[in-house]
C-alpha cells in the first residue's frame, strides 16, 4: 500500500493505546522498572517509558518466548498420548514503542524460522503481531543502525510508525493494511498532517563502518588472531545473545513429572561452552574464541551468504549488557580495517 | 494425529531390541500410525531425531535401508541422558520420532563404481543404511569391499549380518580389531583401520570410498587413500555435529555456513576442504 | 600508578611472567580487562575506581592459562580470590605474581604469596557496607517477605549465566545446571528452575565468596544476586569463623571438619 501520513498528539496516544488495549489486544509496551527500561505485557498507558534511548531486552519475545512449548505428552506404561498446543489461539500482540531497530528485526527472525522447514509456531505469533515503530530523537554511543542499513527513522517492519515532533505531537506514517485498518478505526484520535518533515528531529547517528567490508574480510579471517586478541576478556556468558532481538539459538527440553509433561524449546547461547560439546567430550568449539568468532561470523557472514541479511540491526544492546565491556561496535570497526590476505 | 507443527514426533513403537555390542542396541520401529508409515521416505545417509516422552531427544541416522519395506531401525551406545532413557525401554515401548533430515549419499550417481566402505567402531550404523541400500541393488555396482575396525572382537557391532557379508561372494569384507583387541580364535585382521586400509590397498580406479568413523580414525585414513590415489570428490563421509532441531534452526550445528543438519551430515572430502575445520 | 607500570613493565621485560592482567580504559569512559603481552604496552594499565571487574575470573580460562606465568593487578577482592583458587589447586601459586592494589588505590609490591596473606589478616574484612544495609533489611523481613523479595528478583532472571561467568569461585567445567543424569535442574528459565538453581549456586559458594558483587553487577537484568552469596559469606564466618581467601591452605567452611564446629543447625 501507498504508505500515509498523519499526525497524533500525546492525548490522542494515549487514548489509542486504551483502545488498542480494550479491544482485546496484549499490548507490549516499554516500562522503566530496577533501573532499567524493558518491555511488559499490558502496562498502564501512563507507565509506559517514552524517554529511553534503548531498552535492555529486545522485543524478540514476542514471537520467541524465552520458553516455548512445543507439544504435550502423557504416558502411561504402553502408551503415550501426545497433546498438540493449538497455536491459533496464541493472542494479538502489539508492539508498543519499539524503535526502528527493533521493528526491523523482525524480518531477519522471519527469514530464519522460514528457510527451508517453515517453522509454524513462529509463525503463529508472526501472524498475529502488530509493530507500532517510534523513530529515535536520541541515541547513544552504543546505536549503529545506520551502519547495517537501517538508521533512527527507518520504516522496516512497522504497520504504524510514530515520530515525536518538537511540539509534543507524532506523525504517524501508517505503513502497511494492518497498520491502515488501526489507523482507519481509530480515524477520530489522528489529524490531517501539514508537511511536517520527520528527518529534522531525528538522532544524528553516523555511519561507523561499511558492513559491505566487514563481510568480504570475515570471508577470509577465518583462521585471524583477531578472535584471539579481541575475545581474551570476553567470560563466555549468554549476556549478549538473550538481549539481541536476532539471537535465535535455541535448546530442546522435557519436563515432566510422573510421565506426563511438556517438550519446549528454550533460548541458549552458542557463547556457551557447552552448546557444542559432544558426549563423547570432543568439543569444536573447545575455546571461547571460536565461540565469540561464531556469533560474529553467524551475523556479519554466514547469514549475509546464505540468508541475504545481516543479523545485526546496530540496536547496541550486547554491548550494554556485557559485563566486560565486549563492544560490538568497536570490533566491527576494527574488522573493517582488519588487513587480511584473500586466500 | 497427523504432526501439526515441526517438533511434533511420529510415534513409533519397538518391535525388537538387539543387543549389539556392550551398551550398543538396535531398536526396530514400527509406525503406531499406518499411514504415516506409508508417507515416510528417506534415503540412505539421513537421520533422525529420537525421543522418549521426558527423557529427551537425540540424533541417531536412520540405520535400515530405504530398500526394505514397513520398519525403521536405529542402533545407539548408551552415552548420555536420552541414550539411557532409551536403553531402558522394552520392546512395545514408545520412542518419538522427527525426520528424515539431512541430505543423501549420492548412490546413483555411484552407479557402475565400486564401492569402497570404511568404518571403524558404532559408525557401523549410518554406513549400514547405505551399504544395505547399494547391496539390494547389487547389478548396479562393481566390487563392493568393506573395511570394518572396532577396539575389541567384543565391540563390533552387527555380528549376524557381517557373518552375512562375509559369506556372499559378491562383498569383500575384511574386519579388523585394534592390537590386544582380539580373541584367540579371531580370525580377522589384527591393526587400526587406516593400517589396514594401507595394506588392502583397494583400487581408487573407478571407485568410491565412504568413510565413517571416530575422528581420529577419519583423520588418519583420509592420508592412506590419498596415497591409493583417490580423489578428494570420491571420498565421501559424515560429520557428527551437535544437533537439536535437525532442521537448520537451532544454531548449533553449523560449521562455518554450512549446517551439518541441512548441507550434511554426508560431504566429501573436497567439500570439508572448503569448510573451516570445526567440527 | 606509575608504580604499577613500571613493575609490570620489568617484570614482562625480565621475562619473569607471560602475561600481565590488568585494567584499562574501555569503551564509553569504563574500564574493562587488557592482556598485556608486550612491556611497551603496559602504558596501558590503570587503576580508579572504576576498575571493579574481579580479575581472578580470567585466571581459570582456558586461553589465559595458556600463557603460562602471571601477573595480575589485583586489588582486594582479587588478592582473595587468587587465595581460594590456590587452595582449591586451580592455580599454581608459583605461576600468580600479585601487582597489588591498596585500599587508597596505591600499588603494593608484594614478594610472595605469603605477604599478600599477611596483609589480608591485617585488614578488617566483611561485605561492603551498602550491600550489608540491604541483607540487614532482608534479614529482618518474615520468611515469607522474603521470599516474596526473592521470588520477584529471580522470576525475571534469564539464565544467561552472566552471574557464574562473572564469579572466579564458579569455575567448574559442569555446573549443577548442566549435569543432566540425573538433571537436577530444570534448564529452562521459568520461576522455578532459576529458584533452583540459584539456591544450588548460593549453596556452592558459600563459604567460598569473597563478597566481590561481580555476580551482581554482571547480571544484564539487575538482579541484585550477589546478595545472596554474601548473605552466605557472613553466615559462614559466623558458624565457623573463618573467611574466604584469607588463606592459600584448603580452610573453607564448608570442605573442612573441625571437631568443634558448630552442630545447631543440625535438627
Ligand atoms: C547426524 C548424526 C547421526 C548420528 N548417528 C548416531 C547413531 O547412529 N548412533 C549413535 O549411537 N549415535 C549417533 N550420533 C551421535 C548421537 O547423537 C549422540 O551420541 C547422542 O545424541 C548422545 O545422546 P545423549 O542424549 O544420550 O547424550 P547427552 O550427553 O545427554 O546429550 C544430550 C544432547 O546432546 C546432543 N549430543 C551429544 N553428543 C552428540 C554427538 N556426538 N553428536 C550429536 N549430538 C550430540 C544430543 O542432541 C542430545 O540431545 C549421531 C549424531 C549425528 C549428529
Ligand atoms: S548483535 Fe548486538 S547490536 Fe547487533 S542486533 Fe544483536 S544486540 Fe543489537
Ligand atoms: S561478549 Fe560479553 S555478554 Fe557476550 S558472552 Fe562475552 S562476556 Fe558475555
Ligand atoms: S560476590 Fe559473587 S562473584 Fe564475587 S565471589 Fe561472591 S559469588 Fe562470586
Ligand atoms: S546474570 Fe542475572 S539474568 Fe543472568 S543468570 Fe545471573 S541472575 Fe539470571
Ligand atoms: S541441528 Fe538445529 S540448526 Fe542444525
Amino acid at each position: 500500500m501507498i504508505p500515509e501520513k498523519k499526525i497524533i498528539d500525546r492525548v490522542a496516544l494515549d487514548k489509542l493505546y486504551e483502545s488498542l488495549k480494550a479491544a482485546g489486544n496484549k499490548m507490549f509496551a516499554p516500562v522503566f522498572r530496577n533501573e532499567q527500561t524493558n518491555f511488559e505485557y499490558n502496562p498502564a498507558a501512563t507507565e509506559i517509558s517514552y524517554s529511553h534511548i534503548q531498552t535492555t531486552q529486545s522485543v524478540k519475545n514476542t514471537v520467541f518466548p524465552k520458553i516455548e512449548n512445543l507439544f504435550r505428552f502423557e504416558s502411561s506404561q504402553k502408551s503415550v498420548e501426545l497433546v498438540q498446543i493449538d497455536f491459533t489461539k496464541v493472542p494479538r500482540v502489539i508492539v508498543w514503542n519499539a524503535h526502528p531497530c527493533d521493528a526491523a528485526a523482525f524480518s531477519a527472525l522471519d527469514s530464519v524460522f522460514n528457510w527451508d522447514y517453515v517453522d509454524e509456531i513462529y509463525n503463529a505469533r508472526r501472524e498475529k503481531l502488530v509493530v507500532i515503530g517510534m523513530s529515535c530523537i536520541r541515541a547513544d554511543e552504543n546505536c549503529f543502525c545506520t551502519s547495517v542499513d537501517l538508521g533512527p527513522g527507518a520504516v522496516k517492519g512497522s504497520d504504524i510508525l510514530l515520530t515525536p515532533l518538537a511540539n509534543g505531537k507524532f506523525i504517524a506514517e501508517i505503513l502497511t493494511d494492518l497498520g491502515k485498518s488501526i489507523a482507519d478505526e481509530n480515524a477520530s484520535l489522528f489529524t490531517a498532517s501539514n508537511g511536517e518533515n520527520k528527518e529534522e528531529v531525528l538522532a544524528k547517528v553516523e555511519k561507523q563502518f561499511s558492513h559491505e567490508k566487514v563481510t568480504e574480510n570475515l570471508k577470509n579471517g577465518f583462521e585471524n588472531s583477531f578472535w584471539h586478541e579481541f575475545s581474551l576478556r570476553c567470560i563466555g556468558c549468554g549476556a549478549c545473545a538473550y538481549v539481541c532481538p536476532i539471537c535465535t539459538c535455541f535448546d530442546i527440553q522435557d519436563e515432566s513429572k510422573a510421565g506426563k509433561g511438556r517438550r519446549l524449546r528454550c533460548w541458549d547461547s552458542c557463547g556457551f561452552g557447552m552448546f557444542t560439546l559432544h558426549t563423547s567430550g570432543h568439543n569444536p568449539r573447545e575455546v571461547q574464541s571460536q565461540r565469540w568468532r561464531q556469533r560474529l561470523m553467524h551475523k556479519f557472514s554466514y547469514q549475509p551468504d546464505r540468508n541475504e541479511f545481516i543479523g545485526c540491526v546496530g540496536c547496541g544492546r550486547c554491548s550494554r549488557a556485557c559485563p566486560v565491556d565486549m563492544n560490538i561496535l568497536e570490533q566491527l570497526v576494527e574488522l573493517e580495517k582488519l588487513e587480511i590476505a584473500a586466500k | 494425529m497427523s504432526p501439526s507443527n515441526i517438533y511434533v514426533p511420529y510415534l513409533m513403537e519397538i518391535e525388537t531390541i538387539t543387543e549389539e555390542a556392550p551398551e550398543v542396541r538396535t531398536f526396530r520401529l514400527k509406525f503406531k500410525n499406518q499411514e504415516e508409515g506409508e508417507n515416510f521416505k528417506f534415503s540412505a545417509g539421513q537421520f533422525a531425531e529420537y525421543s522418549v516422552m521426558g527423557g529427551g531427544e537425540s540424533t541417531f541416522c536412520i540405520a535400515s535401508a530405504p530398500t526394505r519395506k514397513g520398519y525403521l531401525e536405529c542402533t545407539f551406545r548408551k552415552t548420555g541422558r536420552v541414550t539411557n532413557a532409551l536403553s531402558k525401554l522394552e520392546v512395545g515401548d514408545t520412542v518419538g520420532l522427527r525426520g528424515p533430515y539431512g541430505n543423501v549419499f549420492p548412490i546413483e550417481e555411484w552407479e557402475g563404481k565400486n564401492l569402497l566402505y570404511i568404518a571403524g567402531g558404532i559408525a557401523l550404523p549410518p554406513m549400514r543404511c547405505v551399504i544395505w541400500n547399494t547391496i539390494d541393488k547389487r547389478e548396479k555396482y562393481k566390487d563392493i569391499t568393506i573395511v570394518y575396525g572396532a577396539r575389541t572382537v567384543n565391540d563390533l557391532v552387527y555380528k549376524n549380518e557381517l557373518k552375512e557379508w562375509e559369506e556372499r561372494p559378491d562383498i569383500n569384507l575384511i574386519t579388523t580389531v585394534d592390537p590386544g583387541g582380539q580373541t584367540p580364535d579371531w580370525k580377522g585382521e589384527v591393526g587400526f583401520v587406516p593400517t589396514i586400509v594401507d595394506k588392502v590397498a583397494p583400487n581408487a580406479e573407478n571407485t568410491i570410498a565412504i568413510v565413517c568413523g571416530p575422528p581420529i580414525m577419519i583423520k588418519f585414513t583420509f592420508p592412506v587413500l590419498k596415497k591409493l590415489g583417490f580423489s578428494d570428490e570420491n571420498i565421501f563421509t559424515t560429520l557428527e555435529n551437535r544437533m537439536k532441531c535437525g532442521f537448520g534452526k537451532c544454531g548449533r550445528c553449523n560449521v562455518g555456513k554450512y549446517y551439518v543438519c541441512k548441507d550434511g551430515p554426508v560431504f566429501t572430502l573436497s567439500e570439508l576442504n572448503k569448510m573451516p575445520a570445526e567440527y | 600508578m606509575d608504580n604499577l607500570r613500571k613493575k609490570a613493565k620489568e617484570l614482562l621485560e625480565s621475562k619473569s611472567v607471560d602475561l600481565v592482567i590488568g585494567y584499562e580504559n574501555g569503551t564509553n569512559g569504563k574500564a574493562r580487562a587488557v592482556f598485556i603481552k608486550d612491556p611497551e604496552k603496559t602504558g596501558k594499565l590503570i587503576y580508579d575506581e572504576r576498575c571493579k571487574q574481579n580479575l581472578a575470573v580470567y585466571l581459570n580460562k582456558h586461553e589465559v592459562k595458556h600463557y603460562g606465568r602471571i601477573a595480575i593487578v589485583a586489588p582486594l577482592m582479587v588478592m582473595r580470590s587468587i587465595l581460594v583458587l590456590i587452595s582449591e589447586c586451580q592455580v599454581k601459586q608459583e605461576n600468580i605474581t600479585v601487582l597489588g592494589i591498596g585500599n587508597d588505590g596505591s600499588f603494593l609490591d608484594f614478594q610472595s604469596m605469603e605477604v599478600v596473606e599477611k596483609y589480608i589478616s591485617k585488614i578488617p574484612l566483611g561485605n561492603p557496607e551498602p550491600d550489608q544495609v540491604i541483607i540487614d533489611k532482608l534479614n529482618a523481613m518474615t520468611m515469607e517477605e522474603r521470599r516474596e523479595f526473592w521470588q520477584n528478583e529471580l522470576e525475571r532472571c534469564f539464565k544467561c549465566y552472566a552471574c557464574r561467568a562473572a564469579c572466579p569461585m564458579c569455575y567448574c567445567l559442569r555446573c549443577t545446571v548442566e549435569c543432566n543424569q540425573p538433571q537436577w535442574i530444570s534448564a529452562p528459565a521459568h520461576p522455578l528452575g532459576n529458584l533452583e538453581w540459584h539456591q544450588l549456586r548460593t549453596m556452592h559458594l558459600t563459604g567460598r565468596c569473597v563478597s566481590c558483587g561481580d555476580c551482581g553487577r554482571a547480571c544484564p537484568l539487575n538482579i541484585p544476586i550477589h546478595l545472596l552469596t554474601m548473605q552466605q559469606a557472613e553466615e559462614a564466618f559466623h558458624m565457623f569463623g573463618v573467611r574466604a581467601g584469607t588463606s592459600m591452605k584448603a580452610d573453607s567452611a564448608l570442605s573442612t571438619y573441625k571437631p568443634d564446629d558448630k552442630e545447631n543447625f543440625i535438627l
